[in-house]
Protein backbone atom coordinates (compact mmCIF):
# COMPACT_ATOMS: atom_id res chain seq x y z
CA UNK A 1 0.00 0.00 0.00
CA UNK A 2 1.12 3.57 -1.03
CA UNK A 3 2.96 5.46 2.24
CA UNK A 4 2.74 8.90 0.07
CA UNK A 5 1.25 11.43 2.19
CA UNK A 6 -1.17 13.48 -0.26
CA UNK A 7 -3.86 11.36 -1.64
CA UNK A 8 -4.47 13.74 -4.46
CA UNK A 9 -3.28 17.02 -5.74
CA UNK A 10 -5.38 18.98 -8.14
CA UNK A 11 -2.94 22.24 -10.01
CA UNK A 12 -4.50 24.90 -11.51
CA UNK A 13 -6.58 22.27 -13.47
CA UNK A 14 -9.06 23.40 -16.46
CA UNK A 15 -12.13 21.52 -18.33
CA UNK A 16 -14.14 22.49 -21.14
CA UNK A 17 -16.68 21.38 -23.45
CA UNK A 18 -17.29 22.53 -27.11
CA UNK A 19 -21.07 22.40 -27.39
CA UNK A 20 -22.18 22.52 -30.92
CA UNK A 21 -21.61 19.89 -33.68
CA UNK A 22 -21.21 20.34 -37.37
CA UNK A 23 -23.74 20.31 -39.23
CA UNK A 24 -24.09 21.39 -42.72
CA UNK A 25 -27.74 22.07 -42.77
CA UNK A 26 -27.35 24.82 -39.95
CA UNK A 27 -25.29 28.03 -40.09
CA UNK A 28 -24.82 27.81 -35.97
CA UNK A 29 -21.08 27.79 -36.66
CA UNK A 30 -18.50 27.28 -33.08
CA UNK A 31 -20.35 28.02 -30.31
CA UNK A 32 -18.90 29.15 -26.91
CA UNK A 33 -17.16 26.38 -24.84
CA UNK A 34 -19.13 25.59 -21.80
CA UNK A 35 -16.31 25.95 -18.40
CA UNK A 36 -16.94 22.83 -16.55
CA UNK A 37 -13.92 23.21 -14.31
CA UNK A 38 -12.12 26.88 -14.09
CA UNK A 39 -8.45 26.64 -12.75
CA UNK A 40 -9.04 24.25 -9.27
CA UNK A 41 -6.10 23.60 -7.21
CA UNK A 42 -6.21 21.07 -4.14
CA UNK A 43 -4.52 18.99 -1.82
CA UNK A 44 -6.58 15.84 -0.01
CA UNK A 45 -4.03 14.28 2.48
CA UNK A 46 -4.14 10.75 3.03
CA UNK A 47 -7.13 9.16 5.12
CA UNK A 48 -9.44 12.26 4.85
CA UNK A 49 -13.03 12.75 3.71
CA UNK A 50 -12.92 15.21 1.25
CA UNK A 51 -16.60 16.76 0.36
CA UNK A 52 -17.37 18.72 -2.80
CA UNK A 53 -20.88 20.95 -2.83
CA UNK A 54 -22.20 22.75 -5.63
CA UNK A 55 -25.16 23.56 -7.44
CA UNK A 56 -26.48 21.29 -9.95
CA UNK A 57 -24.49 22.17 -13.26
CA UNK A 58 -21.33 23.71 -11.04
CA UNK A 59 -19.02 21.20 -11.97
CA UNK A 60 -18.82 18.54 -9.58
CA UNK A 61 -19.45 16.04 -11.46
CA UNK A 62 -16.64 16.95 -13.89
CA UNK A 63 -13.95 17.28 -11.12
CA UNK A 64 -14.85 13.52 -10.05
CA UNK A 65 -14.41 12.19 -13.57
CA UNK A 66 -11.35 14.35 -14.09
CA UNK A 67 -10.04 12.04 -11.25
CA UNK A 68 -11.71 9.20 -11.88
CA UNK A 69 -9.33 9.74 -15.63
CA UNK A 70 -12.20 9.87 -17.35
CA UNK A 71 -11.66 12.74 -18.99
CA UNK A 72 -8.35 14.72 -19.91
CA UNK A 73 -7.70 18.19 -18.43
CA UNK A 74 -7.34 20.95 -20.55
CA UNK A 75 -4.67 22.46 -18.72
CA UNK A 76 -3.05 21.81 -15.40
CA UNK A 77 -2.28 18.51 -13.32
CA UNK A 78 -3.76 15.77 -11.26
CA UNK A 79 -1.80 13.21 -9.30
CA UNK A 80 -3.16 10.51 -7.01
CA UNK A 81 -0.40 9.26 -4.68
CA UNK A 82 2.09 10.79 -6.54
CA UNK A 83 1.42 9.14 -9.77
CA UNK A 84 0.38 11.55 -12.96
CA UNK A 85 -3.40 10.56 -14.07
CA UNK A 86 -1.84 11.07 -17.80
CA UNK A 87 1.16 9.56 -18.20
CA UNK A 88 0.57 6.49 -15.19
CA UNK A 89 -3.40 5.70 -16.07
CA UNK A 90 -3.24 2.38 -14.77
CA UNK A 91 -0.94 2.62 -11.59
CA UNK A 92 -3.70 5.32 -10.85
CA UNK A 93 -6.65 3.29 -12.13
CA UNK A 94 -5.50 0.14 -9.62
CA UNK A 95 -5.82 3.01 -6.50
CA UNK A 96 -9.38 4.63 -7.17
CA UNK A 97 -13.15 3.61 -7.62
CA UNK A 98 -16.04 5.29 -8.15
CA UNK A 99 -19.43 5.42 -7.19
CA UNK A 100 -21.66 7.75 -9.32
CA UNK A 101 -24.81 8.93 -9.32
CA UNK A 102 -26.82 6.70 -11.45
CA UNK A 103 -26.11 3.29 -10.44
CA UNK A 104 -24.64 2.30 -13.89
CA UNK A 105 -24.90 -1.69 -13.68
CA UNK A 106 -26.41 -4.05 -16.62
CA UNK A 107 -29.57 -4.32 -16.03
CA UNK A 108 -31.07 -7.62 -16.96
CA UNK A 109 -28.00 -9.34 -14.92
CA UNK A 110 -28.25 -9.87 -11.04
CA UNK A 111 -26.34 -8.26 -8.66
CA UNK A 112 -23.88 -10.90 -8.09
CA UNK A 113 -22.85 -10.97 -12.00
CA UNK A 114 -22.54 -7.54 -12.30
CA UNK A 115 -20.11 -7.69 -9.12
CA UNK A 116 -18.34 -10.57 -10.39
CA UNK A 117 -17.74 -8.91 -13.82
CA UNK A 118 -16.37 -5.51 -11.43
CA UNK A 119 -14.29 -7.67 -9.59
CA UNK A 120 -12.71 -9.69 -12.36
CA UNK A 121 -11.49 -6.12 -13.68
CA UNK A 122 -9.84 -5.65 -10.79
CA UNK A 123 -8.20 -8.94 -10.98
CA UNK A 124 -10.05 -11.08 -8.11
CA UNK A 125 -10.29 -14.73 -8.60
CA UNK A 126 -13.79 -16.21 -8.52
CA UNK A 127 -13.30 -17.46 -4.98
CA UNK A 128 -12.10 -14.42 -4.01
CA UNK A 129 -14.60 -12.09 -4.71
CA UNK A 130 -17.56 -14.34 -3.99
CA UNK A 131 -16.56 -14.01 -0.26
CA UNK A 132 -16.16 -10.37 -0.59
CA UNK A 133 -19.43 -9.98 -2.22
CA UNK A 134 -21.27 -11.57 0.31
CA UNK A 135 -19.35 -9.81 3.38
CA UNK A 136 -19.86 -6.24 1.45
CA UNK A 137 -23.48 -7.15 0.96
CA UNK A 138 -24.29 -8.59 3.97
CA UNK A 139 -22.59 -5.33 5.75
CA UNK A 140 -25.09 -3.40 3.56
CA UNK A 141 -27.89 -5.33 4.75
CA UNK A 142 -28.73 -6.78 1.29
CA UNK A 143 -31.12 -9.20 0.90
CA UNK A 144 -29.56 -12.63 0.10
CA UNK A 145 -32.74 -13.60 -2.06
CA UNK A 146 -31.62 -10.59 -3.96
CA UNK A 147 -28.01 -11.25 -5.25
CA UNK A 148 -29.62 -13.13 -8.07
CA UNK A 149 -32.14 -11.54 -9.52
CA UNK A 150 -31.72 -8.70 -12.21
CA UNK A 151 -30.69 -5.44 -11.33
CA UNK A 152 -33.81 -3.98 -13.16
CA UNK A 153 -36.53 -5.50 -10.78
CA UNK A 154 -34.73 -3.74 -7.74
CA UNK A 155 -35.21 -0.62 -5.93
CA UNK A 156 -32.95 2.82 -6.63
CA UNK A 157 -31.78 2.28 -3.23
CA UNK A 158 -30.92 -1.46 -3.60
CA UNK A 159 -29.06 -0.61 -6.65
CA UNK A 160 -27.31 2.10 -5.18
CA UNK A 161 -26.11 -0.07 -2.62
CA UNK A 162 -24.89 -2.60 -4.70
CA UNK A 163 -23.04 0.36 -6.74
CA UNK A 164 -21.24 0.98 -3.70
CA UNK A 165 -20.69 -2.84 -3.20
CA UNK A 166 -18.59 -2.65 -6.31
CA UNK A 167 -16.76 0.33 -5.31
CA UNK A 168 -15.74 -1.24 -2.06
CA UNK A 169 -15.11 -4.88 -3.42
CA UNK A 170 -11.88 -3.67 -4.67
CA UNK A 171 -10.59 -1.68 -1.51
CA UNK A 172 -9.89 1.44 -3.02
CA UNK A 173 -7.17 3.72 -1.52
CA UNK A 174 -9.13 6.45 -3.25
CA UNK A 175 -12.91 6.36 -3.35
CA UNK A 176 -14.76 8.84 -5.48
CA UNK A 177 -18.41 9.02 -3.99
CA UNK A 178 -20.18 11.32 -6.93
CA UNK A 179 -23.92 11.73 -5.11
CA UNK A 180 -23.89 7.94 -3.64
CA UNK A 181 -26.94 8.65 -1.15
CA UNK A 182 -29.25 10.27 -3.39
CA UNK A 183 -32.35 7.83 -3.67
CA UNK A 184 -31.67 6.14 -0.38
CA UNK A 185 -34.05 5.83 2.69
CA UNK A 186 -32.71 7.51 5.59
CA UNK A 187 -31.47 3.99 7.53
CA UNK A 188 -29.90 2.76 4.02
CA UNK A 189 -28.14 6.80 4.25
CA UNK A 190 -26.78 5.58 7.62
CA UNK A 191 -25.56 2.23 6.72
CA UNK A 192 -23.27 3.68 3.83
CA UNK A 193 -21.98 7.09 5.53
CA UNK A 194 -21.09 4.23 8.45
CA UNK A 195 -19.34 2.32 6.05
CA UNK A 196 -17.60 5.30 4.26
CA UNK A 197 -16.37 6.15 8.19
CA UNK A 198 -15.28 2.46 8.22
CA UNK A 199 -13.14 2.22 4.93
CA UNK A 200 -11.69 5.46 6.02
CA UNK A 201 -10.64 4.11 9.25
CA UNK A 202 -9.87 0.40 8.84
CA UNK A 203 -8.42 0.84 5.40
CA UNK A 204 -6.75 4.13 5.31
CA UNK A 205 -8.73 4.90 2.43
CA UNK A 206 -9.06 8.53 1.06
CA UNK A 207 -12.73 9.33 0.49
CA UNK A 208 -13.28 12.51 -2.18
CA UNK A 209 -17.59 12.87 -2.03
CA UNK A 210 -19.85 14.93 -3.36
CA UNK A 211 -23.21 15.77 -2.16
CA UNK A 212 -26.20 17.68 -2.12
CA UNK A 213 -26.86 16.30 1.32
CA UNK A 214 -25.49 19.32 3.69
CA UNK A 215 -26.09 17.16 6.70
CA UNK A 216 -24.22 14.10 5.10
CA UNK A 217 -21.20 16.42 4.36
CA UNK A 218 -21.00 17.83 7.73
CA UNK A 219 -20.91 14.64 9.75
CA UNK A 220 -18.95 13.17 7.46
CA UNK A 221 -16.16 15.56 6.02
CA UNK A 222 -12.76 16.75 7.45
CA UNK A 223 -12.81 19.25 4.70
CA UNK A 224 -15.37 20.12 2.22
CA UNK A 225 -15.09 22.65 -0.82
CA UNK A 226 -17.84 24.58 -2.39
CA UNK A 227 -17.51 24.73 -6.05
CA UNK A 228 -19.88 27.45 -7.85
CA UNK A 229 -19.38 27.94 -12.01
CA UNK A 230 -16.14 25.41 -12.11
CA UNK A 231 -14.05 27.80 -9.15
CA UNK A 232 -13.69 26.80 -5.96
CA UNK A 233 -15.61 29.61 -3.61
CA UNK A 234 -14.58 28.32 -0.03
CA UNK A 235 -12.32 25.40 1.37
CA UNK A 236 -12.32 24.60 5.13
CA UNK A 237 -13.60 22.07 7.24
CA UNK A 238 -17.12 22.47 8.36
CA UNK A 239 -16.65 24.60 11.52
CA UNK A 240 -14.32 26.97 9.46
CA UNK A 241 -17.14 27.12 6.62
CA UNK A 242 -19.89 27.72 8.94
CA UNK A 243 -17.45 30.99 10.66
CA UNK A 244 -17.83 32.71 7.21
CA UNK A 245 -21.52 33.12 7.19
CA UNK A 246 -23.88 35.15 9.92
CA UNK A 247 -27.02 33.36 10.24
CA UNK A 248 -29.68 36.13 12.23
CA UNK A 249 -28.23 35.37 15.48
CA UNK A 250 -28.50 31.39 15.40
CA UNK A 251 -25.65 29.08 14.84
CA UNK A 252 -25.15 28.85 10.69
CA UNK A 253 -25.24 25.35 8.99
CA UNK A 254 -24.08 24.07 6.11
CA UNK A 255 -27.05 24.80 4.42
CA UNK A 256 -26.57 28.63 5.36
CA UNK A 257 -22.98 29.03 3.93
CA UNK A 258 -23.97 26.80 0.58
CA UNK A 259 -26.94 29.38 -0.13
CA UNK A 260 -25.09 32.61 0.79
CA UNK A 261 -21.82 31.57 -1.25
CA UNK A 262 -23.21 30.02 -4.38
CA UNK A 263 -26.69 32.64 -4.00
CA UNK A 264 -25.44 34.52 -6.60
CA UNK A 265 -26.86 31.38 -8.79
CA UNK A 266 -30.08 31.26 -7.50
CA UNK A 267 -30.63 35.05 -7.90
CA UNK A 268 -29.78 34.39 -11.61
CA UNK A 269 -31.94 31.70 -12.55
CA UNK A 270 -34.86 33.37 -10.52
CA UNK B 1 -0.40 -12.28 -8.28
CA UNK B 2 1.34 -11.29 -11.92
CA UNK B 3 0.31 -8.89 -13.73
CA UNK B 4 -0.19 -11.29 -16.51
CA UNK B 5 -2.66 -13.22 -14.30
CA UNK B 6 -4.72 -9.81 -13.46
CA UNK B 7 -5.06 -9.69 -17.20
CA UNK B 8 -6.03 -12.88 -18.09
CA UNK B 9 -9.12 -12.80 -15.06
CA UNK B 10 -10.10 -9.05 -16.39
CA UNK B 11 -10.07 -10.86 -19.85
CA UNK B 12 -12.31 -13.76 -18.94
CA UNK B 13 -14.52 -11.36 -16.69
CA UNK B 14 -16.11 -10.35 -20.40
CA UNK B 15 -16.17 -13.25 -21.35
CA UNK B 16 -17.86 -14.01 -18.92
CA UNK B 17 -20.44 -11.00 -18.49
CA UNK B 18 -20.89 -11.72 -21.72
CA UNK B 19 -22.10 -15.25 -21.13
CA UNK B 20 -24.35 -14.04 -18.86
CA UNK B 21 -25.99 -11.87 -20.85
CA UNK B 22 -26.79 -14.01 -23.27
CA UNK B 23 -27.84 -16.47 -20.65
CA UNK B 24 -30.58 -13.28 -19.24
CA UNK B 25 -31.37 -12.65 -23.04
CA UNK B 26 -32.00 -16.15 -24.28
CA UNK B 27 -35.26 -15.17 -25.99
CA UNK B 28 -33.47 -12.85 -27.78
CA UNK B 29 -31.13 -15.05 -28.77
CA UNK B 30 -33.60 -17.39 -29.80
CA UNK B 31 -35.30 -14.60 -32.10
CA UNK B 32 -31.91 -13.81 -33.26
CA UNK B 33 -30.85 -17.79 -34.19
CA UNK B 34 -34.73 -18.08 -36.06
CA UNK B 35 -34.09 -15.14 -38.01
CA UNK B 36 -30.44 -15.96 -39.10
CA UNK B 37 -31.91 -19.73 -40.53
CA UNK B 38 -34.73 -18.59 -41.52
CA UNK B 39 -32.43 -15.51 -43.68
CA UNK B 40 -29.73 -18.40 -44.71
CA UNK B 41 -32.46 -20.62 -46.10
CA UNK B 42 -34.08 -17.92 -48.28
CA UNK B 43 -30.78 -17.60 -49.67
CA UNK B 44 -30.44 -21.03 -50.36
CA UNK B 45 -33.50 -21.23 -52.31
CA UNK B 46 -32.11 -19.36 -54.49
CA UNK B 47 -30.51 -22.01 -55.91
CA UNK B 48 -33.31 -24.51 -57.03
CA UNK B 49 -35.41 -21.15 -57.67
CA UNK B 50 -32.87 -20.08 -60.44
CA UNK B 51 -33.34 -23.65 -61.96
CA UNK B 52 -36.86 -23.50 -61.87
CA UNK B 53 -36.73 -19.82 -63.68
CA UNK B 54 -33.82 -20.23 -66.27
CA UNK B 55 -34.51 -22.45 -69.59
CA UNK B 56 -30.43 -22.88 -70.08
CA UNK B 57 -29.52 -26.23 -67.81
CA UNK B 58 -28.44 -24.86 -64.10
CA UNK B 59 -26.11 -27.01 -61.94
CA UNK B 60 -28.81 -26.32 -59.10
CA UNK B 61 -26.88 -28.61 -56.65
CA UNK B 62 -24.19 -26.43 -57.47
CA UNK B 63 -25.60 -23.11 -56.99
CA UNK B 64 -26.83 -24.00 -53.59
CA UNK B 65 -23.92 -25.41 -52.20
CA UNK B 66 -22.25 -21.98 -53.38
CA UNK B 67 -25.27 -19.99 -51.62
CA UNK B 68 -24.69 -21.65 -48.46
CA UNK B 69 -21.15 -21.42 -48.27
CA UNK B 70 -21.86 -17.60 -48.96
CA UNK B 71 -24.43 -17.41 -46.47
CA UNK B 72 -22.45 -19.33 -43.79
CA UNK B 73 -19.54 -17.47 -44.17
CA UNK B 74 -21.11 -14.54 -44.62
CA UNK B 75 -22.94 -14.98 -41.04
CA UNK B 76 -20.32 -16.23 -39.04
CA UNK B 77 -17.99 -13.00 -40.31
CA UNK B 78 -20.78 -10.29 -39.53
CA UNK B 79 -21.65 -11.68 -36.08
CA UNK B 80 -17.98 -11.76 -35.01
CA UNK B 81 -18.12 -7.81 -36.33
CA UNK B 82 -21.29 -7.05 -34.66
CA UNK B 83 -20.20 -8.33 -31.35
CA UNK B 84 -17.00 -6.24 -31.57
CA UNK B 85 -18.47 -3.10 -32.55
CA UNK B 86 -21.33 -3.36 -30.12
CA UNK B 87 -17.94 -3.38 -27.60
CA UNK B 88 -18.40 -0.21 -26.84
CA UNK B 89 -22.61 0.32 -27.98
CA UNK B 90 -23.87 -2.39 -25.24
CA UNK B 91 -21.83 -0.54 -22.63
CA UNK B 92 -23.45 2.97 -24.03
CA UNK B 93 -26.76 1.22 -23.60
CA UNK B 94 -26.53 0.15 -20.04
CA UNK B 95 -24.47 2.70 -18.88
CA UNK B 96 -21.67 0.72 -17.97
CA UNK B 97 -18.91 2.53 -20.15
CA UNK B 98 -17.20 4.29 -17.59
CA UNK B 99 -17.00 1.70 -14.98
CA UNK B 100 -15.68 -0.73 -17.72
CA UNK B 101 -13.12 1.99 -19.27
CA UNK B 102 -12.02 3.01 -15.70
CA UNK B 103 -10.86 -0.09 -14.87
CA UNK B 104 -7.06 -1.12 -14.69
CA UNK B 105 -6.84 -3.30 -17.59
CA UNK B 106 -5.28 -2.55 -21.06
CA UNK B 107 -7.41 -1.92 -24.06
CA UNK B 108 -5.95 -5.33 -25.53
CA UNK B 109 -7.20 -7.43 -22.70
CA UNK B 110 -10.70 -6.01 -22.65
CA UNK B 111 -10.70 -6.41 -26.48
CA UNK B 112 -9.03 -9.88 -26.60
CA UNK B 113 -11.93 -11.28 -23.63
CA UNK B 114 -14.71 -9.70 -25.83
CA UNK B 115 -13.06 -11.21 -28.99
CA UNK B 116 -12.67 -14.45 -27.75
CA UNK B 117 -17.01 -14.81 -26.34
CA UNK B 118 -17.39 -13.10 -29.90
CA UNK B 119 -15.48 -16.02 -32.49
CA UNK B 120 -16.71 -18.47 -29.91
CA UNK B 121 -20.06 -17.46 -29.95
CA UNK B 122 -20.15 -16.92 -33.71
CA UNK B 123 -19.04 -20.89 -34.31
CA UNK B 124 -22.04 -21.81 -31.90
CA UNK B 125 -24.23 -19.67 -34.24
CA UNK B 126 -22.98 -21.02 -37.18
CA UNK B 127 -22.96 -24.64 -36.43
CA UNK B 128 -26.63 -24.35 -35.60
CA UNK B 129 -27.48 -22.80 -38.99
CA UNK B 130 -25.43 -25.19 -40.88
CA UNK B 131 -26.81 -27.99 -39.12
CA UNK B 132 -30.49 -26.74 -39.83
CA UNK B 133 -29.39 -26.11 -43.43
CA UNK B 134 -28.33 -28.98 -43.77
CA UNK B 135 -31.49 -30.53 -42.56
CA UNK B 136 -33.31 -29.31 -45.75
CA UNK B 137 -30.73 -29.30 -48.54
CA UNK B 138 -28.81 -33.00 -49.64
CA UNK B 139 -25.64 -31.41 -49.40
CA UNK B 140 -23.01 -33.36 -51.16
CA UNK B 141 -19.67 -32.90 -49.29
CA UNK B 142 -17.99 -36.01 -50.73
CA UNK B 143 -15.20 -33.92 -52.83
CA UNK B 144 -15.08 -30.87 -49.72
CA UNK B 145 -11.78 -30.36 -48.27
CA UNK B 146 -13.17 -29.93 -44.84
CA UNK B 147 -10.01 -28.91 -42.69
CA UNK B 148 -9.19 -26.84 -45.38
CA UNK B 149 -12.44 -24.52 -45.12
CA UNK B 150 -11.57 -24.49 -41.54
CA UNK B 151 -8.76 -22.86 -42.14
CA UNK B 152 -9.74 -20.10 -44.07
CA UNK B 153 -12.50 -19.65 -41.70
CA UNK B 154 -10.29 -19.33 -38.75
CA UNK B 155 -7.75 -17.65 -40.35
CA UNK B 156 -10.14 -15.22 -41.68
CA UNK B 157 -11.18 -14.30 -38.23
CA UNK B 158 -8.00 -12.38 -37.31
CA UNK B 159 -8.53 -10.09 -40.15
CA UNK B 160 -12.28 -9.53 -39.31
CA UNK B 161 -11.40 -9.24 -35.89
CA UNK B 162 -9.22 -5.86 -37.42
CA UNK B 163 -11.88 -4.72 -39.05
CA UNK B 164 -14.69 -5.00 -36.14
CA UNK B 165 -12.07 -3.10 -33.95
CA UNK B 166 -11.67 -0.40 -36.35
CA UNK B 167 -16.19 -0.43 -36.74
CA UNK B 168 -15.88 -0.25 -33.03
CA UNK B 169 -14.30 3.43 -32.27
CA UNK B 170 -17.25 4.64 -34.69
CA UNK B 171 -19.54 4.55 -31.43
CA UNK B 172 -16.85 5.96 -29.36
CA UNK B 173 -16.88 9.09 -31.62
CA UNK B 174 -20.44 9.69 -32.43
CA UNK B 175 -22.18 8.62 -29.47
CA UNK B 176 -25.57 9.25 -30.60
CA UNK B 177 -25.28 7.18 -34.24
CA UNK B 178 -22.19 4.86 -34.22
CA UNK B 179 -23.44 2.12 -34.05
CA UNK B 180 -25.51 2.91 -36.61
CA UNK B 181 -22.46 3.64 -38.57
CA UNK B 182 -20.91 0.35 -38.37
CA UNK B 183 -23.53 -1.14 -41.26
CA UNK B 184 -22.14 1.14 -43.63
CA UNK B 185 -19.27 -0.84 -43.22
CA UNK B 186 -20.89 -3.90 -42.83
CA UNK B 187 -23.36 -3.28 -46.02
CA UNK B 188 -19.78 -2.16 -48.18
CA UNK B 189 -18.04 -5.79 -47.43
CA UNK B 190 -21.23 -7.42 -48.68
CA UNK B 191 -21.55 -5.73 -51.58
CA UNK B 192 -17.63 -6.40 -52.82
CA UNK B 193 -16.91 -9.36 -51.52
CA UNK B 194 -18.67 -11.60 -53.53
CA UNK B 195 -20.83 -13.46 -50.64
CA UNK B 196 -23.38 -14.63 -53.03
CA UNK B 197 -22.10 -13.80 -56.29
CA UNK B 198 -18.48 -13.74 -57.81
CA UNK B 199 -16.76 -10.74 -57.43
CA UNK B 200 -15.78 -10.80 -61.56
CA UNK B 201 -19.85 -10.11 -62.52
CA UNK B 202 -18.87 -6.67 -60.47
CA UNK B 203 -18.05 -3.73 -62.19
CA UNK B 204 -13.98 -2.54 -62.03
CA UNK B 205 -14.63 -0.29 -59.88
CA UNK B 206 -16.11 -2.72 -56.94
CA UNK B 207 -13.80 -5.53 -57.85
CA UNK B 208 -10.61 -3.01 -56.61
CA UNK B 209 -12.36 -2.53 -53.58
CA UNK B 210 -13.18 -5.84 -52.95
CA UNK B 211 -9.03 -6.44 -53.64
CA UNK B 212 -9.33 -5.33 -50.23
CA UNK B 213 -11.80 -6.84 -48.23
CA UNK B 214 -11.03 -9.63 -46.19
CA UNK B 215 -14.17 -11.26 -46.54
CA UNK B 216 -13.49 -12.00 -50.24
CA UNK B 217 -10.59 -14.18 -49.70
CA UNK B 218 -12.51 -16.01 -46.72
CA UNK B 219 -15.14 -16.42 -49.12
CA UNK B 220 -13.38 -17.64 -52.27
CA UNK B 221 -10.73 -19.94 -50.16
CA UNK B 222 -13.84 -21.88 -48.66
CA UNK B 223 -15.48 -22.17 -51.88
CA UNK B 224 -12.39 -23.96 -53.70
CA UNK B 225 -11.86 -25.75 -50.22
CA UNK B 226 -15.69 -26.96 -50.28
CA UNK B 227 -16.78 -26.82 -53.81
CA UNK B 228 -13.86 -28.45 -55.65
CA UNK B 229 -11.79 -29.87 -52.55
CA UNK B 230 -8.62 -28.03 -52.95
CA UNK B 231 -5.95 -29.40 -50.62
CA UNK B 232 -5.00 -27.42 -47.54
CA UNK B 233 -1.63 -26.63 -48.76
CA UNK B 234 -3.17 -25.13 -51.99
CA UNK B 235 -4.98 -22.62 -50.61
CA UNK B 236 -2.07 -20.10 -49.39
CA UNK B 237 -3.27 -17.93 -52.28
CA UNK B 238 -5.65 -16.95 -49.63
CA UNK B 239 -4.32 -17.64 -46.23
CA UNK B 240 -1.09 -15.44 -47.20
CA UNK B 241 -3.56 -11.76 -47.70
CA UNK B 242 -5.80 -12.81 -44.87
CA UNK B 243 -2.71 -13.16 -42.46
CA UNK B 244 -1.09 -10.23 -43.90
CA UNK B 245 -4.95 -7.95 -43.51
CA UNK B 246 -4.99 -9.45 -40.04
CA UNK B 247 -1.21 -8.33 -39.02
CA UNK B 248 -2.16 -4.61 -40.21
CA UNK B 249 -5.79 -4.06 -39.19
CA UNK B 250 -5.51 -5.64 -35.66
CA UNK B 251 -2.65 -3.34 -34.45
CA UNK B 252 -3.93 -0.57 -36.42
CA UNK B 253 -7.60 -1.08 -35.02
CA UNK B 254 -5.95 -1.43 -31.25
CA UNK B 255 -4.23 2.26 -31.93
CA UNK B 256 -7.48 3.66 -33.76
CA UNK B 257 -9.45 2.44 -30.77
CA UNK B 258 -6.58 4.40 -28.25
CA UNK B 259 -6.75 6.83 -30.05
CA UNK B 260 -10.12 7.14 -30.05
CA UNK B 261 -11.26 6.94 -26.43
CA UNK B 262 -8.51 9.17 -25.97
CA UNK B 263 -10.42 11.83 -28.17
CA UNK B 264 -13.71 10.75 -25.96
CA UNK B 265 -11.60 11.81 -22.53
CA UNK B 266 -10.65 15.20 -24.15
CA UNK B 267 -13.84 15.97 -25.54
CA UNK B 268 -16.21 14.31 -22.93
CA UNK B 269 -17.92 11.92 -25.48
CA UNK B 270 -17.94 9.13 -22.60
CA UNK B 271 -20.74 9.89 -20.47
CA UNK B 272 -23.84 10.31 -22.93
CA UNK B 273 -25.68 7.63 -23.58
CA UNK B 274 -26.70 8.18 -26.96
Amino acid sequence: MSTYPIALEIQNVSKSFNQSTWNPFKRNGATKPVVAVNDISIQVPRGEIFGVLGPNGSGKSTFIRLISTLLVPDTGHVTIFGHDILREERAVQRLINRVSVEAAFFKKLSPLENLMYGARLYGLSGAEARARIEAILKRLDLRADALNRPMEEMSRGMQQKVAIARAFLTAPILLLLDEPTTGLDPRSKREVQSLVRELRDTHAATIVLTTHDMGEADALCDRIAIIDDGRIVALDTPAGLKRLVKANGRAPTLEDVFMQLTGKQLVTEE
Amino acid sequence: MTALTTELRASYGFVERNINIVKRYWAWEVVWLFYSVTNSLAVAYIGPGVGALSTASVDSHFLVLYLIIGTIVWRYLSVIFYWLTDVIGMERWEGTIEYTLMAPITRLTHLAGHTAFAVVYSLSHTAVILGVTAFFFDLDLSKANLIGGTVILLVGSISFIGVGIVGAILPLLFPEKGQQMTHVIISLLLLVSGVYYPVSVLPPALQFFATYSPATYVLEGSRVALLDGAPTLALGQYVLPLLVMGAILVPIGLWLFRAAEQYAKRTGKLKRNG
